[in-house]
């Protein structure tokens, strides 16, 4: 197939949209993670959802994209209270916390989706799917489920910017002037756990995290302000969805998921290297021009004042 | 004695891991090794494709190397200023991505499907036998994950103290003299290779959980390292048992419900502790303000 079959066959043409949409939202959100120095928590939440979705699944026996966001959404609100409970009342740090509350959940999801591929359901459930993600497993529903979503989020980030940049910033702060510091955070983290969720239909459970850092940290690579960074973000993350759909539909036997994340992962090496001030490329080329302008003045100085 | 099988090597690895987990936990750097259990699979799938077999050395030196890269690679980004936590992110994902789109690839040459690459066959390991010699040596999963846990146990004996300070206190150990970065890369080697020794037969979400719990739990229960890692080692033999009896009476998935028991000894401890847990603490300080009034 080529390039002009892919965009003209409707069916690929809605999965397009639904990963364009995904990327753009997890993209804009994953910036505001990313600055809050929340990146795996994504991945917490993500590995959290698979339990979610089995118990989901087990409840009401059909395979109904919005009983599993409820589903994943309830599991991710327990995860995230786990954790703070954990890094609360225990010496157990952040990090343990984040790992444990992923493990546990993960190994539980495990043994629920084993009972569940046992179970009368069989194969048939589809909730393999979900580890690793396939789009071709999407329907129409499933994509303006996406579609609802992320411009719920984009529009929530977007009334809520100034809140959410005083947050991220200096929380200290934004509780003295008497914004609902601990309301937001966890506002923020139920945006974080929507995202995960509309996701992992199609990058899949293991891998969701990714759309939320890589994009986030490839644009702060090319600005100091917070709206420009917001912005590039979800434009990689929205490059990176159509790109990896693209190629995942045109060679065959290849899992959408992963070649998402690894365009995002492209476009973070693109960033790295090429960003025009914290780019390796200008940063060797600024320590350079500037040790020969030293040497330059060096040699000058030596003319002047003959020794 | 199929039984048997299963529970020792899951308690193998569980001992191995639960090692290693501790040096992790009290370093912080717990997601390190989540990290590399996620990232060896590209150098597995690659050995694999290079030698053609699924012999265990070659995929030992894959993973091993994997590891080490995933390790590099997250230091590298973390000091062009990219947060620690992201940096892991990017490496582990990209990394299996990677791993995962080879084994997309190359379906034909290679029969691990991905779902095994995430729970393993730990119910199949007990056909998968060695013979030496025209010996029935038992198991070969019991062979490969009990060398590399004598080999955990070995370095950690044999350098328990340069272990303990490079993990308390690195300056000191820089300014005594020892080589921090050489036991840093030692420690990550040894989990990478641990990850890949267990990977086949329990894959790779059991060995995160090994990792991380067993040694959380201990780190509740004691305030000494040599006890911590006793401690944890115990605890991960004893949420092996009890997940494979869990399992075989659920009829779910073994490792699991391993993962499930490691889970559940963490949370008695997080409430029971008798130093740090959260009932205990609620009685001391009740007591105290009753001795007070």
């Amino acid at each position: 197939m080529n390039l002009l079959d892919i965009i003209n066959d409707p069916n690929t043409r809605w999965i397009l949209l639904g990963t364009m949409f995904l990327g753009l939202s997890s993209g804009v959100i994953g910036s505001f993670a990313y600055l809050r120095k929340q990146s795996l928590l994504g991945d917490t939440l993500a590995h959290a959802a698979l339990p979610g979705i089995c118990v989901a699944f087990i409840l009401t026996g059909v395979k109904s994209t919005s009983f599993f966001l409820i589903g994943a959404a309830l599991a991710g609100l327990v995860a995230v209270f786990l954790i703070s409970v954990l890094t609360r009342y225990s010496k157990i740090k952040q990090d343990a916390a984040l790992g444990i509350v992923l493990s546990s959940f993960f190994g539980f999801g495990i043994v629920l989706l084993t009972q569940i591929q046992q179970s009368e359901y069989g194969n048939q459930s589809g909730l393999d799917t979900f580890l690793f993600g396939q789009t071709a497993s999407m329907v129409m529903s499933d994509v303006y489920m996406m579609m609802t979503v992320s411009f719920i989020l984009i529009f929530t980030c977007t009334v809520f910017f100034k809140e959410f940049k005083l947050l991220s910033f200096d929380p200290g702060f934004a509780k003295g002037i008497g914004l609902p510091v601990v309301f937001l955070d966890y506002f923020i983290m139920m945006l974080i756990v929507a995202a995960v969720v509309i996701g992992i239909q199609a990058v899949g459970v293991v891998l969701m995290a990714s759309l939320l850092i890589t994009p986030a940290v490839s644009a702060r690579y090319w600005t100091e302000r917070l709206h420009i960074m917001v912005i590039l973000s979800g434009i990689f993350g929205m490059l990176s969805g159509v790109s990896g759909t693209l190629i995942s539909t045109s060679v065959n036997n290849l899992p959408t998921g992963p070649l998402i994340v690894l365009s995002a992962t492209v476009w973070f090496f693109f960033s790295m290297l090429f960003a025009p001030k914290r780019g390796v490329l200008s940063t060797v080329w600024r320590r350079l021009s500037t040790k020969k302008k030293y040497s330059l003045e060096q040699d000058k100085r030596k003319g002047s004042h003959p020794l | 004695m199929n039984d048997f099988w299963i529970i020792l090597v899951g308690a193998l690895v569980a001992g191995s891991c639960s090692v290693l987990g501790c040096f992790l936990i009290v370093r912080k750097m717990t997601l390190i090794g989540d990290a590399i259990s996620h990232s060896v699979l590209p150098g597995i799938v690659l050995a694999f494709l290079i030698t053609g077999t699924r012999d265990s050395v070659p995929m030992l030196i894959g993973a091993a190397a994997l590891g080490l890269l995933t390790v590099f690679l997250i230091q590298l980004f973390q000091s062009s200023g990219v947060q620690s936590d992201a940096a892991i992110g990017i490496v582990f994902t990209s990394l299996f991505a990677t791993g995962i789109v080879l084994v997309s690839l190359y379906t034909q040459q290679i029969d691990f499907d991905l779902e095994h690459v995430l729970y393993g066959e730990i119910a199949y390991t007990p056909w998968n036998t060695m013979t030496i010699n025209g010996f029935e040596a038992g198991p070969k999963a019991v062979w490969i994950v009990g060398s590399c846990f004598i080999l955990n146990l070995i370095l950690i004996f044999l350098f328990f103290k340069q272990f303990k300070l490079v993990s308390f206190d690195p300056s000191l150990a820089a300014a005594m003299g020892i080589p921090v970065l050489f036991f840093h890369y030692l420690l990550m080697s040894l989990i990478s290779l641990t990850t890949v020794a267990a990977f086949d037969s329990v894959g790779s979400i059991l060995v995160v959980g090994m990792l991380i719990i067993p040694a959380a739990t201990a780190y509740l229960l004691s305030d000494r390292l040599s006890r911590m890692i006793l401690v944890s080692i115990g605890i991960g033999i004893l949420s092996s048992i009890i997940g494979y009896f869990s399992a075989t009476v659920l009829d779910a998935s073994i490792s699991g419900c391993m993962v499930g028991a490691a889970a559940l000894l963490f949370g008695l401890a997080f409430l029971f502790s008798p130093s740090h847990g959260l009932v205990s603490r609620f009685l001391k300080r009740r007591s105290a303000m009753e001795s007070h009034s």
